[in-house]
C-alpha cells in the first residue's frame, strides 16, 4: 500500500439522524465495537418539526477507514444523510470553552490581557476568579486554554467542534 | 386508519398476518401473555413452541434463509431475550431477515431492575440491524411494518420489537402497512451503469479472471443464482463460492472450482491467488476466504458487487465497487455481455482453464480411505449419494470439522439448500435451524449434519421435533472430540488436548428414543449405507450415530497467517510449514 493509503488524517462529519431514542447510543456504539477514534463529539436538535438533529463527529483514520466509518454510519436506520466535511470543501468550524481563571494580582490581570487579545468574554466573576467564554477552531481554543495554564487555570468546559460547509450548498 | 380500536396484541398479531407471517417459533413468559392469549383465539399464524430461546432464533433463521422470508420469534423479557441473542448475532453476521418480538416489563417499570427486566435494546444493539422500544400501543403496527421492511431490505438482518406488557394490553388503533413508508432507510439496488460498463470492460479483457460469489446471491433470491449461472455459461469464466453461496451455482458444473477458503479446494484458492480479474458478487472478503491480506491475490484488479455500501473496501482495497442488489446488476452486466460485439475468444482462456485443470488434478478432497474404520468424508460421501433420489433435500449443519467435510462433500446445486452459521460459527446452531427448515418444507428430506459435541448445546430441541413430529433427521459424525479444536491444537499447540475431548457423551440412540425418534449406529464402514438408507425409510426424526476416526482432520487447508498458494494438502504437508507466530494469534 502506499504511503498515503497509510496516512491517517483528521476529518469532521456531520451526521444528520432522527432525534429519537437510542440513535446516539447507537452511533457511540459503532464506533467503539469497530475500535475507530472519536475526537469530539456534538449532537442536538436542529429541526424541530422534521425531529431531526444533527452530530458532528471528529474523527481520524487512513482514506479506507475513513471511508468505512461514513459507509457504517450511513446504514444505520435513523441516519438521513453522512457527510465528509473535510472532502467537501471550505467549512467553518467553531468549538465553544468556558474557562474558569482562579488568580489574585498580576496574573488576574494578565489573564483578562489574553482573554481580550482572544476575544473571549468574562461571562463570570468573582474577586479571585473569572469564568471566560471563547469562541474559535478547537486550535485557537488549545492555545488560550494553554496560556491560561501559568495563570491560574482551574476548570474547564468544552463543547466540541460545529461544522458547516460554506457556499450555498446544504448537506 | 380504522375506527375499531384494538389491544395491542390484537394489533401485533393483525400486521403480522399483514406481513404474510404464518408461522412464530416462541417461548411464553410473563411479558408477553397478552400476546399469547390474543394467539390462543386464532387460527391464521402458527405458533412452534421450542425449548429455548436460542432454538427459536435458529429454527426462525432455518425457516427464513430456506424460504427467503422473513423468520419471526416471539420471546419474554430478561432471559428470554438474552437467550435469544446468540441467535440474533448469528443472523446478523449472515444476513439472515428476522423479527424477533421481545416482552418488556411494563413502561412504568422499566429501568427499576424488575423482576425479568433486561436492558433489551440496549443489549441488542450491536447484534441487530435496528431494533425499537415500542412506547405507545398506538405506534405498534408502524413499527412492526417498518421492522419487517428494514429486515428484508437491503442487506437483511435481524430486527428486534421490544414490546412492553402495557402496550400489548393497551388500546389503539392499526396502521395498514401500506401507509407506511421510511424517511432514512432507502437501499439502493441498481447498480451504477457506468461502473457496470466499466466492469464489462474489464472482464472483456481478462486472461484469467475469476468469479467468486457469496451469500448474497443466495439473499437477493432464486434469480439470482439463475442470473448468475448464466453469466457464468455465457462467459466461460470459472466460478468459486463462499461456505454462504453454496448452492447459487451449481456444484455439479465443470466451471464451478468448490469452495474458496481456509477448506476451499486447492484450485479455488490457487486461482483466487493467481486471477488477473476477481468478481466478487455478493460476499465479503471475511478473513476465512482472505487469509493473509497482504498477500491476498496480489496482481488482480478486483470488482466487487454488494448491496452493502459498508463491505465494500472494507477488507480489501478494490477496483471497482458496484453498489446494488446483485440480482440487479447481474441482470444488467449479462445484457450488456451479450450485446457486446467484440467478445474475447474463448481461446483466450484456454490457458487459465489449463492451469486451473493442473491444479485440480491434485484432487485435494481425497483422503486415505479405510476398511476398518469410517471416515468422516466417507460418510457425507454415502450421504450424498444415497440421498440423490430425493427432490428436496435440504442440509444444516453445526460448526466444525463436520461442517467443512459437508460444504466439501456433499454437492449443492440449488441456492436455499444449505443453511450453516458461517460469520459466528455458531455450535449448536444445526439442529434447531433443520427444525425450523422442516416446519417450512414438511414433505422435504432435512438432514442436521453435525458434530456430537455441537448438538448438544441445543439438543433439547429434540423434544420440539418430536412435539410437532419433525421429521428432521440428524446425522451425528461422533469422533468425541471437538474435532475442529481437536485439529488446531495438534496443528498449533504441540498437540495438547487440552479440554477437547469429552468422556461421559449421552448414548445418542437411546436419546433418540428417549425423545420419541428412532436411533441408529455405524461403527464400520460396511454399515454406513445400511444405516442412510435405513435413516431414509423412518418417517419420522432420526438421530444417526456415525462413528468415526477420531484423529482425521480437515483439509485441504490455509494454516491462520497463510496465503492461498500456501495450502496445506494433507498431514504430509504440515512438517514443512511451521505456522507463523503472526498465524498463531489469528482465529
Amino acid at each position: 500500500m502506499s504511503p498515503q493509503a497509510q496516512q491517517e488524517n483528521k476529518h469532521t462529519i456531520s451526521v444528520l439522524v432522527d432525534n429519537e431514542a437510542g440513535v446516539l447510543a447507537r452511533v457511540i456504539g459503532l464506533f467503539s465495537g469497530r475500535g475507530y477514534n472519536i475526537e469530539s463529539l456534538t449532537v442536538a436538535v436542529v429541526d424541530p418539526k422534521q425531529a431531526l438533529s444533527r452530530i458532528t463527529i471528529v474523527t481520524s483514520g487512513t482514506p479506507m477507514i475513513i471511508e468505512q466509518i461514513k459507509a457504517q454510519l450511513d446504514r444505520l436506520v435513523p441516519v438521513h444523510k453522512v457527510s465528509d466535511l473535510t472532502l467537501d470543501g471550505p467549512r467553518v468550524e467553531r468549538e465553544l470553552a468556558l474557562v474558569k481563571v482562579r488568580g489574585l494580582g498580576e496574573k488576574r490581570v494578565e489573564s483578562l490581557r489574553i482573554a481580550d487579545i482572544f476575544r473571549a468574554h468574562v461571562v463570570d466573576s468573582t474577586q479571585e476568579s473569572f469564568v471566560f467564554e471563547i469562541v474559535g477552531s478547537t486550535e485557537k481554543l488549545d492555545a488560550f486554554i494553554d496560556l491560561m495554564a501559568p495563570l491560574g487555570l482551574a476548570e474547564v468546559s468544552r463543547t466540541g467542534v460545529v461544522a458547516i460547509a460554506r457556499g450555498v450548498d446544504t448537506i | 386508519m380504522s375506527t375499531e380500536p384494538m389491544n395491542g396484541s390484537q394489533i401485533l398479531l393483525k400486521a403480522l398476518s399483514e406481513q404474510g407471517v404464518d408461522v412464530i417459533f416462541g417461548y411464553p413468559g410473563g411479558a408477553v401473555l397478552p400476546i399469547y392469549d390474543e394467539l390462543f383465539k386464532q387460527n391464521h399464524i402458527r405458533h412452534i413452541l421450542v425449548r429455548h430461546e436460542q432454538g427459536a432464533a435458529h429454527a426462525a433463521e432455518g425457516y427464513a434463509r430456506s424460504t427467503g422470508k422473513v423468520g419471526v420469534i416471539l420471546v419474554t423479557s430478561g432471559p428470554g431475550a438474552t437467550n435469544a441473542v446468540t441467535g440474533l448475532t448469528d443472523a446478523l453476521m449472515d444476513s439472515i431477515p428476522l423479527v424477533c418480538i421481545t416482552g418488556q416489563v411494563p413502561t412504568h417499570l422499566i429501568g427499576n431492575d424488575a423482576f425479568q427486566e433486561a436492558d433489551t435494546t440496549g443489549i441488542t444493539r450491536p447484534c441487530t440491524k435496528h431494533n425499537y422500544l415500542v412506547k405507545k400501543t398506538g405506534d405498534l403496527a408502524r413499527v412492526v411494518h417498518e421492522a419487517f421492511y428494514v429486515a428484508r431490505s437491503g442487506r437483511p438482518g435481524p430486527v428486534v420489537i421490544d414490546l412492553p406488557k402495557d402496550v400489548a394490553m393497551g388500546l389503539g388503533h392499526y396502521t395498514p402497512a401500506t401507509a407506511v413508508g421510511h424517511k432514512s432507510y432507502n437501499p439502493r439496488t441498481e447498480g451504477d451503469p457506468q461502473l457496470i460498463a466499466q466492469a464489462i470492460e474489464l472482464m472483456a479483457k481478462a486472461k484469467c479472471p475469476l468469479v467468486y460469489a457469496g451469500g448474497g446471491v443466495i439473499n437477493s433470491g432464486p434469480q439470482a443464482s439463475e442470473r448468475l449461472t448464466r453469466f457464468i455459461r455465457d462467459t466461460g469464466f470459472p466460478c468459486t463460492l463462499t461456505l454462504m453461496g453454496l448452492g447459487a451455482y451449481p456444484a455439479s458444473d465443470k466451471q464451478f472450482l468448490g469452495m474458496v477458503g481456509m477448506h476451499g479446494t486447492f484450485e479455488a484458492n490457487h486461482a483466487m491467488h493467481d486471477c488477473d480479474l476477481m468478481i466478487c458478487i455478493g460476499a465479503r472478503f471475511d478473513d476465512r476466504v482472505t487469509g493473509r491480506l497482504n498477500a491476498f491475490s496480489p496482481g488482480s484488479k478486483k470488482i466487487h458487487i454488494d448491496i452493502d455500501p459498508s463491505s465494500i473496501n472494507k477488507n480489501v482495497a478494490v477496483d471497482i465497487g458496484i453498489v446494488g442488489d446483485v440480482g440487479n446488476v447481474l441482470g444488467e452486466m449479462a445484457g450488456l455481455w451479450k450485446a457486446r460485439k467484440n467478445k474475447p475468444d474463448k481461446k483466450v482462456l484456454a490457458p487459465w482453464w489449463k492451469k486451473i485443470e493442473a491444479w485440480r488434478s491434485r484432487l485435494c478432497l481425497r483422503y486415505k480411505p479405510s476398511s476398518s474404520i469410517i471416515k468422516p468424508q466417507y460418510a457425507i460421501e454415502r450421504l450424498y449419494a444415497l440421498t440423490r433420489e430425493h427432490k428436496d433435500v435440504f442440509i444444516t449443519t453445526e460448526v466444525g470439522q463436520h461442517q467443512m467435510w459437508a460444504a466439501q462433500h456433499f454437492g449443492f446445486d440449488k441456492p436455499n439448500h444449505w443453511m450453516t452459521s458461517g460469520g459466528l460459527g455458531t455450535m449448536g446452531y444445526g439442529l434447531p435451524a433443520a427444525m425450523g427448515v422442516q416446519v417450512a418444507h414438511p414433505k422435504a428430506l432435512v438432514i442436521d449434519i453435525a458434530g456430537e459435541a455441537s448438538v448438544i448445546m441445543n439438543i433439547q430441541e429434540m423434544s420440539t421435533i418430536a412435539q410437532y413430529r419433525l421429521p428432521v433427521k440428524v446425522f451425528i459424525l461422533n469422533n468425541q472430540y471437538m474435532g475442529m479444536v481437536r485439529q488446531w491444537q495438534e496443528l498449533l499447540h504441540g498437540g495438547r488436548y487440552s479440554e477437547s475431548y469429552m468422556e461421559s457423551l449421552p448414548d445418542f440412540v437411546k436419546l433418540a428414543e428417549a425423545f420419541g425418534a428412532a436411533g441408529l449406529r455405524a461403527t464400520k464402514p460396511d454399515e454406513v449405507d445400511d444405516v442412510i438408507k435405513e435413516m431414509l425409510a423412518i418417517d419420522k426424526a432420526v438421530i444417526v450415530d456415525v462413528m468415526v476416526d477420531q484423529k482425521e482432520n480437515c483439509f485441504p487447508m490455509i494454516p491462520s497467517g497463510a496465503a492461498h498458494n500456501e495450502m496445506l494438502l494433507g498431514p504430509d504437508d504440515e512438517a514443512g510449514n511451521p505456522i507463523s507466530d503472526e498465524g498463531m494469534v489469528l482465529v
